[in-house]
């Protein structure tokens, strides 16, 4: 029991450290261009030759892995219109599906493959960049049961997307197996005003990232020690123990100068004048001195 | 950058200055009311009931439809003492027992409560149970004593109690669960100890049960079929005979019981009123003998004459209110009728048993601005002559409380004023002629008596009558209750929208009713029949024409509850209350966009988007069609469907392709859109930032001289969603079942730029966006506690924009306009703090050009708004902080957020029943106005960084100038000496 429980976790840890998109943080998969950049493929392309690049490297993990979590592949299909034209299928985001052992499905391994335009579709899609409307996408809002409850739409003005080819990314929100929102647009900016230009090329060239919750970072929490410190202001810093000079050299400053002053006055009064007036001068401030500075400046 | 740094110095120094100068926050205890304001309403009164049988003081105990328990002084209005209950505990019923005890039923008859009737104590409390809902009906039986107390019973839930009324004991109980009985009334034949209990069972069964009130025995049940079902209410006319209607309204039924036979008359309502129009509602009314009917506007007084005859006493067409029936002597009873003619009420006060006898007539001017009269209450008094008067209690359509006397208005309360639902702000007028020069002279005593008696205050001279005089100088100070513009913009008008439909204009400096205004005024009823009002927007605000224009509101509302009923606009002019003009429009209203441009006249354009997510553009002139035409493909808007779950964004499409051509309206289409999935996100709070904030600058210096830049967009909405499960009220899940996700997203595009969960917590949220930065209020279930988190959102495609020498050279971007549709590269910084209280509401400071550090505004559970520093809310505090940091203004970090007592901005009142705080920028860069509202009013003047700009109100001229003529005296006085000195000099 230990033993299989041991392995569980090792196992848990090497698949969290082998997919950070598994894990809790954002699931920021496929972000390089080459894993997923399908430039003007005529027919959805299999994705089965990319993965087997990495595969290599994950697959002892995820073989075992699986006694655990299932995972199955998954097919949903992106949508778009050409400003308030109807939708139709524009290309096919395929996934993996991985079911935790705690019931939660998460995708990962999210690829896209890009139908190229079709003659009609180019035409429409200059007529979108000569009166600078709107592309619209959209996407099922449950990729188990297309299209759940609605369907999630985003739209971008065309103009924002020519570059060299025609260049989009798409930034899926996931909760689970429900997409929430999708972000679309152009990689980069799109300054305005936006001028019209043709693409070079009339291929797509898509970047796309899929995201899950971010968690909040916990409020701190600390002893009562610390929080007995803080107090309503919270600027008010209790200041640091000074050293006696910082604390008390207004006081000993004067006191310096009295003692220099008196001890000036007594080596010259007594060769000039009688010795009677001497102590008269001297007295207090000798006083002084024996009972402290801040005797001696009370005084003053 | 540099000037930026240079100028942010300068501020520093110069609050440093300013801070040595004026060293705390809050007020000192002589400067309450100089510049706040507090009012006490109660709301619309539901019921009232009086008490003036001793010589002792009259009062009025009234319960109102905001929960409100009050005793009123009867002579001037005055509230002896109030309560107000939580918003769930609605007040079904109140009463008087044993004459010093105001007997409470709330909460759906769940809770019956006894307050002390002198000062408001509550003397007991007790909890009524039963086993299924049902309407509560409260009764005190006056005339039953057992050892001097008076038993109330109480129906409520499917259950009939007995309760003691000297210390709340259940005496005894009675279940009437068995059938599914729908008790209409319970009724204690005067006299007698038997009580009856009245209802339908089965919708077409007639049940009447005769209980013992002493015991609770069921002494008698009777009960009778009519076939033809029953509608509503139950009138009780005599001990013996009931009417009701049945279930089509048509048909009148006069229900009699004798020697335990029930029986019943019918009579077709068209015979009484000749052609019948539609259905009858019978007026619920105590008077005996008479029941009153209301057909369409029509109002019949009918009396039952025995055996089920009925006699068509009056009818009329006027608007028309009858109060209860009160028992003047021994088996007299008098009821008081008030009816709507032009621009007078008629009350009439009339004995049950002679429709003629009039035993009083009075008319009485009457505001048409108060609507009609909705509920009467009478009371009599015994006059100077030992004859019987009457007064009456009215409440109008505006939820006004006027008491009449003698044919006169002895003082009215403005109630309405309980319960606003926007608030907006107007200008003054500009002060047209200088001020002349008699005022002044006239003045000049005064006003030098006045710094007189400060300067004798400064100094410490001034004797206790003295500093009360100062003291009642300051708070009257006529300036700040001037009718007109001032330099620091601190006299406006506050305009509010309350929910009887009445727009007011309250002065900032005293909180006065300037004017007032009923939007469904008398004479235009049919055109809609239940206004509701819905929202205020500046509709026109004079700048250019400041002297000779006046600004105008726009009062958007909707002709019923649902949301596609048609809506309703009227305009109207904020210095004088008139209304300009109204529209009855043909589309509904679901969203009100106030766009950013105005028209020559300085009209705003707005956008009305209907149900259907049609667009209409208002006002609809061909001007504003020219300007809205050239930002047409930049309009941009969202719809939240709450229930739903679905956020989506819409722009502009075309015309409206309807059959009717209307230029002003434009079909939309969707461009976006977020579904939240419903097993496990429900939205429950969404915020944007305020339309009119000013933000100073862009650039945020930190501590190590860098520059953030905050992503300043004002298409940013943030939304919170929770999990269904956890909707409910706090503890009804564990913390694994809830959690709470907020987001960020952009409303032009739809992308979420930040998105965050929190598991383990649960709303309500409260949340207020301000600048770059949300600070959102939630439960945290984990830590037992409540918690504040903030979200900062900075954008990274401007960090390069911190070279001086690009600046110099102009190779910078920070002129290029910013795209939505770019990609937004933001960071968020986010840091949560626990909080002690609870909160009703949430908002933050704004001054004129957004310089002044920022206040959060928190309205907390006790009803008082507390100001707490941003800077405690900053994502950046550390532990320890460095220098740099410290120099900065970055605090320590601590868990929690402090609570400094001095920094209640209400300090020692309370606004009950807090709804809404507002604020509004002065002129005065330093000062912002905040506007609290509930069942209170509530007004100041905050000061986020102390007044740096201004002299302090109890500012000494006088000593000022004293200092300088002594000064110059002393100068004068040297120099002389100086001349005689130097003169001797000379001679010598």
């Amino acid at each position: 029991m230990k033993t299989t429980e041991v392995i569980v976790a090792f196992i848990l840890t090497l698949s969290l450290l082998s997919f950070p998109s598994l894990g809790f943080q954002s699931d920021e998969l496929l972000v390089d261009d080459e894993e997923f950049g399908l430039e003007g493929a005529p027919q959805p392309r299999s994705p089965e030759p990319i993965p087997s690049r990495s595969q290599p490297v994950t697959t002892p993990t995820r073989k075992r892995h699986s006694d655990l979590d299932s995972d199955s592949k998954i097919q949903f299909s992106l949508d778009h219109a050409f400003g308030d034209s109807d939708f139709t299928p524009a290309g096919t985001f395929s996934a993996r599906l991985k079911t935790w052992s705690h019931g939660g499905q998460t995708l990962t391994k999210l690829r896209f493959s890009r139908n190229s335009f079709t003659d009609e579709e180019k035409e429409k899609f200059k007529n979108l960049l000569e009166s600078d409307d709107f592309y619209r996408i959209r996407l099922p809002s449950n990729v188990l049961s297309p299209p759940g409850r609605d369907f999630i739409i985003s739209s971008v003005k065309a103009r924002c997307l020519p570059r060299e080819g025609l260049d989009e990314h798409f930034v899926i929100h996931m909760e689970g197996i429900n997409v929430l929102a999708v972000n679309y647009g152009s990689p980069g900016s799109c300054p305005y005003p936006r001028n019209l230009k043709l693409p070079a090329k009339w291929s797509f060239n898509s970047h796309t990232v899929l995201k899950n919750s971010e968690q909040a970072p916990r409020a701190p929490v600390f002893t009562e020690e610390i929080l007995g410190g803080e107090n309503g202001e919270g600027e008010v810093v209790p200041p640091p123990e000074r050293s006696f000079w910082a604390k008390y050299w207004m006081y000993l400053i004067p006191l310096g100068l009295i003692v220099m002053n008196a001890i000036t006055q007594a080596m010259n009064l007594p060769e000039e004048q009688a010795a009677g007036q001497v102590p008269a001068q001297g007295q207090p401030s000798g006083g002084a001195v024996q009972r402290g500075p801040s005797s001696a400046v009370r005084r003053r | 950058m540099a000037i930026a740094m240079a100028i942010r110095s300068f501020l520093f120094l110069l609050l440093l200055f300013f801070s040595s100068l004026n060293p705390i926050l809050s007020l000192y205890e002589d400067q309450v009311g100089l510049m706040d304001w507090h009012q006490q309403f109660i709301g619309k009164v539901k019921q009232a009931v009086f008490h003036t049988q001793k010589t002792g003081r009259k009062r009025v105990v009234v319960s109102t439809e905001e929960n409100v328990i009050a005793s009123l002084d009867l002579r001037h209005g005055e509230i002896f003492w109030r309560h107000v209950l939580a918003t769930n505990d609605v007040i079904d019923g109140i009463d008087i027992a044993i004459g010093k005890y105001v007997i409470t039923l709330s909460s759906g008859g769940s809770i019956l409560r006894a307050w002390n009737l002198p000062d408001g104590q509550m003397v007991w409390e007790s909890s009524l149970q039963g086993p299924k809902h049902s309407k509560s009906l409260l009764l005190v039986l006056t005339n039953l004593k057992v050892d001097k107390d008076n038993v109330v019973i109480v129906f409520t839930n499917g259950r009939l109690h007995a309760v003691s009324s000297i210390d709340g004991e259940v005496l005894w109980k009675k279940d009437f669960e068995a059938e599914s009985l729908d008790v209409q009334q319970v009724i204690q034949p005067p006299g007698s100890d038997l009580v009856y209990v009245v209802g339908f069972a089965a919708s077409s069964q007639f049940e009447m049960y005769q209980i013992n009130a002493r015991n609770g025995e069921l002494l008698k049940h009777e009960s009778a079929a009519f076939s033809g079902g029953f509608l509503g209410e139950v009138s009780l006319v005599s001990s013996e005979t009931l009417v009701a209607l049945d279930s089509t309204g048509s048909i009148l039924l006069t229900i009699s019981s004798h020697n335990g036979k029930i029986s019943f008359q019918q009579t077709p309502i068209s015979n009484l009123v000749g052609d019948s129009l539609g259905p009858a509602v019978i007026t619920p009314s105590s008077v005996t003998g008479i029941f009153s009917l209301k057909v369409n506007a029509i109002t019949i007084f009918i009396r039952v004459i025995g055996e089920g005859k009925l006699e068509v006493l009056e009818k009329t067409n006027l608007k028309t209110a009858v109060s209860d029936a009160l028992s003047i002597s021994e088996g007299k009873q008098a009821f008081a009728l008030i009816q709507h003619a032009g621009s007078e009420i008629h009350l009439t006060v009339k004995p049950a048993d002679d429709w003629d006898g009039n035993l009083l007539k009075e008319s009485i001017k009457m505001d048409r601005q108060r609507g009609l009269v909705h509920k009467v209450f009478i009371n009599n008094y015994i006059r100077t002559d030992r004859s019987y008067g009457f007064r009456v209690l009215i409440v109008m359509e505006d939820h006004s409380l006027l008491l009449l006397q003698q044919g006169e208005i002895v003082w009215s309360r403005e109630d309405g004023l309980a319960s606003i639902i926007d608030v907006t702000t107007s200008e003054l007028p500009v002060e047209k002629d200088g001020v002349s020069v008699a005022k002044v002279e006239h003045n000049l005593f005064e006003w030098l008596k006045g710094h007189m008696l400060k300067l004798k205050g400064t100094l410490m001279l001034a004797s206790p009558e003295d500093m009360a005089a100062i003291q009642s100088m300051r708070l009257k100070s006529s300036e700040k209750s001037k009718m007109t513009r001032d330099h620091n913009g601190f006299r406006k008008l506050l305009i509010v929208l309350t929910r009887a439909g009445k727009l007011f204009a309250l002065h900032t400096g005293d909180g006065r009713i300037v004017w007032s205004h009923l939007l469904q005024s008398l004479h235009k009823p049919q055109a809609c029949q239940h206004l509701i009002g819905l929202n205020l927007y500046q509709w026109q605000v004079p700048h250019h024409h400041a002297m000779d224009e006046n600004p105008s509101v726009l009062v958007v509302g909707r002709c019923g509850p649902s949301l596609d009923a048609p809506g309703v606009l009227s305009f109207v002019d904020t210095y004088t209350g008139k209304e300009l003009s109204s529209l009855s429009l043909a589309h509904s209203v679901a969203q009100v966009i106030p766009l950013p441009y105005t028209d020559s006249t300085e009209q705003r354009l707005h956008l009305l988007i209907d149900a259907d997510q049609h667009a209409h553009l208002y006002p609809k002139t061909p001007e504003a069609i020219g300007i809205f035409q050239r930002e047409f493909s930049n309009i941009y808007w969202y719809s939240v469907e709450d229930d739903n779950g679905i956020i989506k964004g819409y722009a502009l499409k075309s015309k409206c392709t309807s059959e009717v051509a209307d230029e002003f309206c434009f079909d939309s289409r969707e461009l976006w859109s977020v579904v939240f999935p419903s097993e496990s996100e429900k939205i429950i709070a969404t915020v944007t930032r305020k339309l009119n904030e000013v933000v100073h600058t862009q650039a945020k210096v930190i501590a190590d001289q860098d520059v953030m830049y905050k992503y300043l967009s004002r298409n940013l909405l943030f939304v919170a969603t929770a999990a269904p499960k956890a909707s409910g009220e706090i503890g009804s899940v564990t913390p694994e079942e809830s959690w709470l996700v907020a987001y960020l997203i952009d409303t032009v595009t739809g992308r979420i730029l930040h998105r965050v969960t929190h598991h383990g917590s649960q709303g309500p949220v409260h949340a207020v966006f301000s600048e770059n930065w949300v600070v959102y209020h939630y439960f945290n279930l984990r830590a037992h506690r409540y918690e504040m988190s903030v979200i900062e959102i900075y954008d990274q495609s401007r960090a390069d924009d911190k070279d001086v020498w690009k600046l110099v050279l102009g190779k910078h971007n920070l002129t290029s306009p910013i795209s939505s549709y770019s990609r937004p590269e933001v960071i968020t910084k986010s840091q949560s703090y626990f909080f002690t209280h609870s909160l009703k509401s949430i908002a933050v400071t704004s001054t004129a050009k957004g310089i002044t550090s920022k206040q959060l505004l928190i309205g907390t559970i006790g009803d008082q708004v507390l100001a707490l520093d941003k800077r405690f809310l900053d994502p950046r505090r550390s532990v320890n902080p460095t220098q740099a940091e410290k120099e900065e203004g970055i605090i320590p970090l601590t868990d929690s957020l402090p609570i400094i007592p001095q920094s209640y901005v209400t300090h020692a009142l309370r606004v009950e029943g807090l709804q809404g705080i507002v604020t509004v920028p002065a002129k005065l860069e330093s000062t912002t106005l905040v506007f609290a509202h509930g069942v209170d009013l509530f007004f100041t003047q905050l000061a986020p960084s102390r007044t740096y700009d201004s002299l302090t109100e109890d500012f000494s001229y006088a000593l000022l100038l004293i200092t300088i003529v002594a000064l110059v005296a002393a100068i004068f006085v040297t120099w002389i000496l100086s001349e005689r000195k130097e003169l001797q000099e000379k001679w010598r």
